[in-house]
């Protein structure tokens, strides 16, 4: 028997195509998974005194949110869905700002060794610093909590696309730049077919962290800033005591973040060549 | 005015008392000393010697990589003080840029340098005739990472020839090939040469005495280094077109090949 089994899959669906039998095996993994998951909620159901919400409850809350994610209501009732285009909205704006002033600030390290001693050491000191710390010099300057966020989401996007596009402008290879050299490629082939290419993938590594930072510090900015946006609809179901409405929050957070996460992967593959 | 040149005599390339130091952490390294050398227009000069003689230093140095610390090159009677399109450079790791197919990679060397003279179709048909003359045609949409090895030298000696240079410098050129697809390059850069020919002046660094003969007209041999030398230059007077085969047998080869194997061999010795 034993040499039967050797012979035979082990998967249960012995017969389907093996493309089939990976995907159902993964699947598989993934419910187990879940499982594993809703059981260790179950655990902290208990240990709270069942004050905690149920998956049930929460999955409820869940369809609730998203059958009518759109409603508007006033400023302090609006749906997730406007909840979450608010939030976008100001991420996006932070981060293209961001990476407006770190692409170029960041080409201009890699390529200069006297500007990237100049500017290593600032951005050693700032970036360690919580983005949110940089939101009372928002209000200050800005005069709105609005503004606040989205400079506190400019400040997190600089860091990572700073240090990402200094790193690739400043390490195209010698022997690329011997060829642009030997066959006297002008500034502008340069730019366009050696030092571009090269440099495009880590710029997208960088702009791919920045934006996961991003959205993370877009939750705690909101807290302390209100008005719509997902992190002020996590800090406001807190106030209310609906535990649901905060787990499914925290489930739609990281489903967006999956999202915006995937966009900047098929892009990074999409200019990313084989060496 | 290049046979004006060459009638007046004036070699291709006369290297004068070339010398090259490097800074390193260790204090000042000179790596190659007193180096003269004339190199005729159309002549085949290979330089052979132990790693870290000088060898490609001196590659370098023709093909305006490295300034050097002492000495002068002229090309033609011209002092060479950069990288220039009258030098097509072949590197011993291809160099190609992967991001850019095989045609695009020879087309943007050839419209760089040859963009002003020739019409946009004339370059085209150059590129796809220096392609064809590789083998490469059927290839021409592939991207580097996608071929063998011996087909990016391919690409590079095709990019190396196609820019119309007066001197082409090849920096072991096949030392990362195997012996059956380093054979067959070998045969193709002289079909090139001679299909031109001969025109160019080539100089090539190498690691492989048989190869050395096989190609050139005139064999430089370095000295170990460091502040190494030219230890003594050997011509080559064998008949072109060469047979490989035959080579073997002739007398002058082995000829040849003792005093080369007496120089590094013997040389390797009696340094260790």
């Amino acid at each position: 028997m034993t040499e039967l089994r050797t012979t035979l899959p082990v998967v249960p669906a012995a017969g389907l195509p093996r493309w089939a039998q990976g995907a159902l095996r993964g699947a598989l993994m993934t419910v187990g998974t879940v499982c594993v998951l809703l059981l260790a909620w179950g655990a902290v159901w208990l240990a709270a005194g069942r004050e905690f919400p149920t998956p049930l409850s929460t999955a409820r809350t869940l369809a609730e949110l998203l059958r009518n994610p759109f409603y508007n209501s006033g400023p302090n009732d609006k749906g997730i869905g406007l909840q979450l285009m608010g939030s976008l909205l100001r991420v996006f704006s932070g981060f293209l700002m961001g990476s407006a002033v770190a692409i170029p600030i960041g080409a201009l390290m890699g390529a200069s060794k006297l500007w990237n001693r100049t500017i290593y050491p600032l951005v050693q000191v700032l970036r360690p610093v919580s983005p949110l710390a940089w939101f009372p010099l928002g209000l200050a300057t800005l005069k709105s909590a609005e503004n606040a966020t989205i400079f506190a989401i400019f400040i997190t996007s600089l860091w990572p696309t700073l240090i990402n596009t200094a790193f690739g402008v400043g390490s195209v290879p010698k022997e690329f730049h011997q060829v642009a050299q030997v066959f006297q490629f002008s500034r502008g082939r340069y730019f366009r077919k050696v030092l571009l290419p090269y440099s495009l993938p880590h710029i997208i590594t960088g702009l791919r962290l920045s934006m996961g930072v991003a959205w993370m510090v877009i939750v705690a900015a909101e807290m302390l800033s209100g008005g719509a946006g997902i992190g002020f609809f996590v800090w406001d179901s807190w106030n209310a005591l609906n535990l649901d409405r905060v787990i499914s929050a925290i489930l739609i957070i990281g489903a967006v973040g999956l999202v915006l996460d995937r966009g900047f992967e098929f892009l990074s593959r999409r200019f990313t060549h084989a060496q | 005015m290049p046979s004006e040149v060459a009638a007046r005599g004036i070699p291709s390339l006369q290297i004068s008392n070339v010398e090259m130091a490097f800074n390193a952490d260790t204090g000042r390294f000179l790596a190659i000393r007193d180096i003269d050398l004339n190199i005729e227009r159309g002549e085949f000069v290979t330089f052979i010697g132990h790693s870290g003689c000088g060898k490609s230093t001196l590659l370098n140095i023709l093909a305006g990589l490295y300034l050097p610390t002492g000495g002068t090159v002229l090309l033609d009677g011209m002092n060479v003080e950069g990288p220039g399109p009258d030098r097509g450079v072949v590197f011993q790791n291809y160099s190609l840029l992967p991001w850019l197919t095989v045609y695009d990679n020879v087309w943007e060397a050839v419209d760089s340098v040859l963009g002003e003279k020739m019409l946009r179709t004339e370059i085209q048909a150059h590129v796809e005739g220096m392609l064809r003359a590789v083998g490469l045609w059927e290839h021409r949409q592939k991207y580097p990472p996608q071929i063998s090895g011996g087909m990016k030298q391919r690409v590079a000696i095709a990019r190396a020839f196609a820019v119309e240079p007066k001197v082409l410098l090849l920096d072991e050129p096949f030392g990362a090939l195997d012996a059956l697809t380093r054979s067959s390059l070998q045969d193709e850069l002289l079909n090139l040469w001679t299909h031109n020919r001969r025109v160019e002046t080539v100089v090539m660094v190498t690691h492989d005495i048989d190869e050395a003969i096989y190609l050139s007209d005139r064999i430089v041999v370095f000295g170990n280094g460091p502040a190494a030398t030219i230890q003594e230059v050997i011509p080559v007077t064998m008949a072109r077109p060469r047979d490989k085969r035959r080579l073997a047998y002739s007398p002058e080869y082995a000829d040849i090949k003792e005093r080369l194997m007496a120089l590094l061999v013997g040389g390797a010795h009696a340094a260790a």
